[in-house]
C-alpha cells in the first residue's frame, strides 16, 4: 500500500493536477477546486482517504475543465486559514473543500463563504454552521455533527434501558452527548467527560464497571477511540458498547482489531450498502489504492460527484445558478438517496452497522438496520435561507 | 564580552536587507498579482514581533521560557473575545460590549498578558535554568487545557470573528493590515533597542551574566527579571492579538507547547542576541514553511532537517552566518 | 439519577492500581530523560519520539512475526539503536553548549522522526494486541477485576526501577554514571572513554522509552504523535522529582500517576455534590486536566529544585 500511496501522493503533490485529456464537457465552464485536508500528523489517515477518493472521482470523470489543488493543513487551524487565504487570493479557486475537523472548519468555512467562495464540507458539520449562522454558499455533503449520535440514541432507546454516555470535554464531544440524549428515552447510568487527546481510559473503565449500566455509548474520535476499545477489551467488563461510526471506520478498524468485533455503530454508509454507485465506488477505490474505503472516502467521493454534477449544469462564475445546481444534488450518491435540507445540510438515511470480519480477515462494517429514514437535523429550523 | 548594541557593518547590511525584504516584498508581490504573499509577510511580521517579545526575556534576561504561547494565546483570545462581544452586543464587563478597534484589542491583550505574567513570573522566577523552562511550560499547559475545555468561547473549536478596524486604514484588505502589523513590529523593535540601551537593560544583562555582582551592587535581580518577563509577555500578547486578527480566529492551538517551542526556534534560527535575529528567524521560518509546504506533503521532515542544520552547524543562526561571530545573548 | 457509581473499596483499589500503572509508565520515560540530563546535561525533547519508535517497532515486528515478545525485543533494540545514533551523530556536537541549542536540535528531531515514521508506515495507526499469555482480567479483593496486562506493566516497571538502582549503585558503568553526574571533567581525567559512556547512557535511556512504547502500544493507538503528550508528562515528573535524580523520577512518576487518575475519578464526584451531574462531570474533567500542572507549580514554588533535586543546578 505504501509505495502506491506515496506515488499517488507525489502525483498529486501540492502543485495541483490538471485532469486534462479528453474533449468531454465542451460547453461546461472551468471550475477550480481547492482541497485543504490533513495529510500529516496524527490525523493524517482521514485526510488521505478523503483526498484519495476525491482525486479518484475526478480522475474517473476525466473532465478537463475541473482542476484540483491539494494542500496539507497538518490539523492546525491557523495553517488551514492561511492556506485558504492563499487558495482564494493567489490561486483563484472557486470552491474550497476537504477539511476533516470541526475546529478547522470553523476557522475556514465562514471566512471563505464571506469572500464569495463556495465551501463543500466532506466531513465536519459543526452545529454553529447549521442553524442561525448557516450560509447559502456553505454546503455540507457529510452530516450534521449530531446525526450519528442521534441515531445511536434512537437505537439505544429501543434496545437498552440504562446507558452510560461518555465523550471528550470539548464542543464536538458535548454535541455528541446532546445529540444522543435528544433521542434516548431510557435512564442515564452516568455521564463521563474525558480529556481531549487522552490515551488511558483505565479510570473511566473502572467507573463503567461499577456503574451498573446495561450499555455504554461513547464518542472518542481518532486515537482516543482506538485506545479505549483496546483497553476495554482487556478489562473484562462485558457491558456492550455502542457509538457513532467514527471509531469503527475503515481507517481505524485495522488498528483496533478484534476488540471492535460485533460493536453496533451508526453511519450514513457502509461498504456493503446495496446500490450501484456504492458498489462501483468500493470496487474502484480498492482497485486504485488496495484498501477498503472509509466513510471519509465515501463522503469525499460524493462531494466530488456533486461538484461535477453542478459544474455540468452551471458556470461557477454565476453563483445563483451554481448554487441552484448544487442544491439539486443531482448525482449518484454512494448513500443511495441524498438531498439537501433548507440549511444546505444532508437529508439522508442513517444506519446501524455492526463490525464483522470478512473471510480474508479484514474487519469491516455490515448494515444491520435503518435507524432514520430521510433524516435532517435539529438546527435547520433556525436557518433562514430562502 | 562583545557589546550587544553595536552591530558590525555586515550585520547592519543584513538588517537593512531583511527590513527591505519585509517592506518591499509584499508591495512587489501585490504589483505582480500575488496578493497572498502579503498575507504571508503579515504572518512573518507578527511572528517576528512575538519572537522579539520573547527575546526580551530570553535574550536580554537569559530567561528561557517554554511557555510564552500562554501570552500569545491570551492575546489572541483577548482580541477574539472583544470582537465576539462587539459582534453580539452582549455585555462583557460593566456593561461594556467589547470593541472592534484593533488598537483597543491590542491594549486589552497586553493588559491580559500582564495580569497573567505577574503571578506566573513571580512563581517561576523562584526557579532557574531547566526548572524555569519547565515551570513556564506547566503554566502554559494549564491555560491551554483551560481554553480547551471552557465552552463559553468555543473551547477546542476556537473562536471565529471579523477582523477589527483601524482608524484611517481598511484593515480588512491584506496590504493595509500588513502595514499595521509592520508598524507594530517596528515599534516592538524600537522598544527592544531602547530597553537594551537603557540602564534597565544594562542591569538586566548584568544579572544574566553575573547575578552575584549585581546583587553586590545592591540591585535585586528578582525585580529586574520580573519586569523583563512582564514586558516580554505584553509584547507577545500584542502579537497574539494581531495574529488572531490576521486569521480572524483564536484557538487553543495558539496556546500549545508547540507554539512556545516555535517562538524559541524563531529566535535561534535568526540569531540570538541580535536586534533583528527574531525577525530574520520569522521571515526564514515562514518562507521555509511556505516553500516546503508547496513542494511536498513531507514538508515537516525537511523543515526539521533545516532547523537541525542550523542548530548543529550555524550556532549564531542566520544572522550569525552572515555577520560572522556569535553573540552570547 | 444517582452519581456515576458509589465509592466502594474495590473501585478505589482499582483506581489506585490505575494510578500506579500510569506512574510506572511515566517512570520508564522519566528515568531515561533524567539519566540523560544528569550525565550529559542534555534536554532531550525527542525522548517522546524514541517512545514512538518503540511502539512502531513492536507493532511492525509483532505483525510480521506474530509474536508480541519478538516485537517487544525489537522495540528495545530499535529505540536503543535510534538513541545511540542520535547521540553519536548529533547530540555529541551539542555537549557543553547552551540548553537552548539542544532544545532547538531536539525540537527539529521531533519533526524529522514523526514525519519520517509516517513516511515509512503511512498515515494510519498500526495494530498491536496484548499477547495471549497476558489477556483478560484477574480478580481483585473486594469483587473487582483488573487487567492482567496492566499488572504485568506494573511488574515490569518495578523490575526496571530495581534494575536501574542496582546498575547505578553496584556496577562499574553505574560508578561512571555517578561520576559523570557529579563532575564531568573528572571522569575524563580518570581515563574513562567518555564518548562511549555517553552513547551507552543515551542508548539505555532510549531503550527504557522504547520499552514503555512497546508495552503501551498494546493498550493504545500506535500512531505518529503519540510520544509528545507522554514527553510533557515525563518532564513534569522529573521536574517534580528533581532533575537528575532516579529516585525523584520514581516518586514523581507515581505521584503524578496517582494524582492524575484520582483527579479524573474523584473531581467530577466532588463537583456533583453542588452541581447537576452533567455540568459537574464537565467541570470536574476540566479541573482534572489542570491538576498535575497545578501540582508541579505548587511543588516548584515551595521547593524550586524539585523534591529530590540537588539545590544548585
Amino acid at each position: 500500500m505504501n509505495s502506491r500511496f506515496a506515488s499517488s501522493a507525489a502525483a498529486l503533490g501540492a502543485f495541483g493536477l490538471a485532469l486534462a485529456t479528453s474533449p468531454a464537457a465542451l460547453q461546461a465552464a472551468p471550475l477550480k477546486v481547492g482541497m485543504i485536508t490533513t495529510l500529516s500528523g496524527a490525523g493524517a489517515g482521514l485526510g488521505v482517504d478523503a483526498r484519495d477518493a476525491f482525486a479518484l472521482a475526478l480522475k474517473r470523470a476525466d473532465n478537463p475543465e475541473v482542476t484540483l489543488i491539494v494542500e496539507d493543513d497538518a490539523q492546525k487551524p491557523e495553517l488551514a486559514v492561511q492556506i485558504a487565504d492563499k487558495m482564494i487570493q493567489s490561486d483563484g479557486v472557486d470552491v474550497l473543500t476537504g477539511i476533516i475537523w470541526s475546529n478547522l472548519a470553523m476557522a475556514v468555512a465562514p471566512n471563505a463563504v464571506d469572500q464569495g467562495i463556495f465551501y463543500l464540507s466532506v466531513n465536519a458539520g459543526p452545529s454553529a454552521l447549521a442553524g442561525a449562522n448557516c450560509h447559502e454558499n456553505y454546503f455540507n455533503v457529510a452530516y450534521q455533527n449530531d446525526n450519528f449520535h442521534e441515531a445511536m440514541g434512537q437505537y439505544a432507546a429501543r434496545t437498552y434501558a440504562n446507558t452510560l454516555i461518555m465523550a471528550p470535554n470539548y464542543p464536538a464531544g458535548l454535541d455528541a452527548l446532546t445529540g444522543f440524549k435528544r433521542y434516548y428515552t431510557g435512564e442515564l447510568a452516568g455521564e463521563i467527560h474525558t480529556q481531549v487527546g487522552q490515551s488511558d481510559y483505565a479510570a473511566e473503565i473502572a467507573q463503567i464497571r461499577a456503574s451498573g449500566a446495561d450499555s455504554v455509548f461513547f464518542f472518542l474520535p481518532g486515537g482516543m477511540g482506538i485506545a479505549f476499545l483496546k483497553q476495554y477489551a482487556q478489562s473484562g467488563v462485558e457491558i456492550p458498547l455502542i457509538g457513532p461510526g467514527f471509531s469503527f471506520s475503515q481507517d481505524v478498524l485495522p488498528a483496533v482489531g478484534d476488540a471492535a468485533l460485533g460493536v453496533r455503530n451508526s453511519a450514513s454508509w457502509a461498504p456493503d450498502l446495496d446500490n450501484e454507485a456504492s458498489r462501483a465506488f468500493v470496487e474502484a477505490f480498492k482497485a486504485e489504492y488496495g484498501r477498503l474505503p472509509s466513510i471519509y472516502a465515501a463522503q469525499a467521493w460524493d462531494t466530488a460527484n456533486l461538484l461535477l454534477s453542478a459544474q455540468a449544469k452551471a458556470d461557477v462564475k454565476d453563483p445563483e445558478a451554481f448554487r441552484a445546481a448544487l442544491k439539486e444534488a443531482d448525482f449518484a450518491s454512494v448513500r443511495g438517496k441524498f438531498g439537501f435540507n433548507t440549511n444546505n445540510h444532508p437529508i439522508q438515511d442513517i444506519y446501524v452497522r455492526e463490525v464483522v470480519k470478512l473471510d480474508d480477515g479484514t474487519l469491516t462494517n455490515r448494515i444491520v438496520e435503518t435507524a432514520f429514514t430521510d433524516h435532517g437535523d435539529a438546527y435547520a429550523e433556525a436557518c433562514k435561507l430562502p | 564580552m562583545k557589546s550587544l548594541s553595536s552591530a558590525s557593518p555586515r550585520e547592519a547590511a543584513a538588517n537593512l536587507a531583511i527590513l527591505a525584504l519585509l517592506i518591499l516584498g509584499p508591495w512587489a508581490a501585490l504589483s505582480a498579482g500575488h496578493p497572498f504573499y502579503v498575507t504571508l509577510a503579515t504572518k512573518a511580521a507578527i511572528l517576528a514581533l512575538a519572537a522579539t517579545g520573547l527575546h526580551l526575556a530570553l535574550g536580554l534576561g537569559g530567561l528561557v521560557s517554554f511557555g510564552h504561547a500562554a501570552f500569545f494565546g491570551l492575546g489572541g483570545y483577548a482580541a477574539g473575545i472583544l470582537a465576539a462581544h462587539a459582534g453580539s452586543g452582549e455585555a462583557l464587563i460593566l456593561g461594556w460590549a467589547g470593541s472592534r478597534e484593533i488598537l483597543t484589542m491590542i491594549l486589552a491583550a497586553m493588559g491580559l498578558a500582564l495580569l497573567a505574567a505577574l503571578p506566573i513570573g513571580a512563581i517561576s522566577l523562584r526557579t532557574s535554568g531547566v526548572y524555569f523552562l519547565m515551570i513556564t511550560l506547566a503554566f502554559a499547559q494549564m491555560i491551554y487545557y483551560f481554553a480547551l475545555s471552557w465552552p463559553a468561547y468555543g473551547g477546542d473549536d476556537g473562536l471565529s470573528f471579523r477582523r477589527g478596524i483601524f482608524p484611517g486604514l481598511n484593515s480588512a484588505r491584506p496590504l493595509p493590515y500588513f502595514w499595521i502589523c509592520l508598524g507594530a513590529l517596528l515599534i516592538g523593535l524600537a522598544l527592544f533597542q531602547i530597553l537594551r540601551a537603557s540602564r534597565f537593560g544594562t542591569a538586566l544583562e548584568a544579572t544574566r551574566q553575573n547575578p552575584q555582582r549585581v546583587e553586590a551592587l545592591g540591585i535585586e535581580p528578582f525585580g529586574l527579571r520580573l519586569t523583563a518577563f512582564a514586558l516580554s509577555a505584553m509584547m507577545v500578547g500584542a502579537a497574539g492579538a494581531l495574529f488572531a486578527n490576521l486569521n480572524r480566529f483564536a484557538s487553543p492551538s495558539m496556546l500549545s507547547w508547540q507554539m512556545s517551542g516555535e517562538l524559541i526556534v524563531l529566535i535561534l534560527l535568526g540569531g540570538r542576541g541580535r536586534l533583528l535575529g527574531p525577525t530574520a528567524g520569522a521571515v526564514l521560518f515562514v518562507a521555509m514553511e511556505h516553500v516546503l509546504g508547496g513542494w511536498t506533503e513531507r514538508w515537516q521532515f525537511f523543515l526539521g532537517l533545516a532547523v537541525l542544520g542550523v542548530a548543529v552547524f550555524a550556532r549564531g543562526g542566520l544572522l550569525g552566518l552572515i555577520a560572522g561571530g556569535r553573540r552570547d545573548g | 439519577m444517582s452519581g456515576i457509581s458509589p465509592l466502594s473499596f474495590a473501585l478505589l483499589l482499582e483506581q489506585l492500581l490505575n494510578g500506579l500503572q500510569l506512574g510506572v509508565m511515566l517512570f520508564l520515560m522519566a528515568a531515561g530523560l533524567t539519566l540523560i540530563f544528569g550525565v550529559m546535561g542534555v534536554i532531550n525533547l525527542a525522548h517522546g519520539s524514541l517512545y514512538m519508535i518503540g511502539a512502531f517497532a513492536c507493532a511492525a515486528v509483532a505483525a510480521a512475526t506474530g509474536s508480541y515478545w519478538l516485537g517487544l525485543g525489537a522495540a528495545l533494540a530499535a529505540a536503543a539503536a535510534a538513541g545511540a545514533l542520535i547521540e553519536a551523530t548529533i547530540l555529541r556536537r551539542l555537549y557543553g553548549r547552551d540548553h537552548l541549542e539542544q532544545v532547538l536540535a531536539t525540537f527539529a528531531l521531533i519533526l524529522i522522526i514523526s514525519e519520517g515514521t509516517r513516511w515509512i508506515f503511512g498515515g494510519f495507526p498500526l495494530f498491536l494486541d496484548v499477547p495471549p499469555l497476558l489477556q483478560g482480567a484477574a480478580p481483585l479483593p473486594g469483587g473487582g477485576a483488573y487487567p492482567v496486562y496492566r499488572l504485568a506493566i506494573i511488574g515490569v516497571g518495578a523490575a526496571a526501577a530495581l534494575g536501574l538502582h542496582l546498575l547505578i549503585s553496584r556496577t562499574r558503568l553505574g560508578m561512571r554514571i555517578r561520576a559523570g553526574e557529579s563532575d564531568r571533567e573528572m571522569i575524563g581525567a580518570l581515563g574513562v572513554e567518555i564518548g562511549r559512556l555517553y552513547t551507552l547512557v543515551f542508548a539505555l535511556g532510549a531503550a527504557l522509552a522504547g520499552l514503555a512504547g512497546g508495552m503501551i502500544g498494546a493498550l493504545q493507538s500506535v500512531q505518529v504523535g503519540m510520544g509528545e503528550p507522554m514527553l510533557i508528562l515525563a518532564f513534569v515528573v522529573i521536574v517534580i522529582g528533581g532533575i537528575g535524580s532516579i529516585w525523584g523520577a520514581l516518586v514523581g512518576a507515581v505521584l503524578v500517576g496517582v494524582v492524575d487518575t484520582m483527579g479524573r475519578f474523584l473531581l467530577p464526584k466532588a463537583f456533583a455534590l453542588a452541581w447537576p451531574p452533567s455540568e459537574a462531570s464537565a467541570m470536574g474533567a476540566a479541573v482534572a486536566s489542570l491538576l498535575i500542572y497545578l501540582l508541579m507549580a505548587v511543588i516548584l514554588a515551595l521547593r524550586p529544585q524539585g523534591l529530590f533535586g540537588a539545590a544548585s543546578r
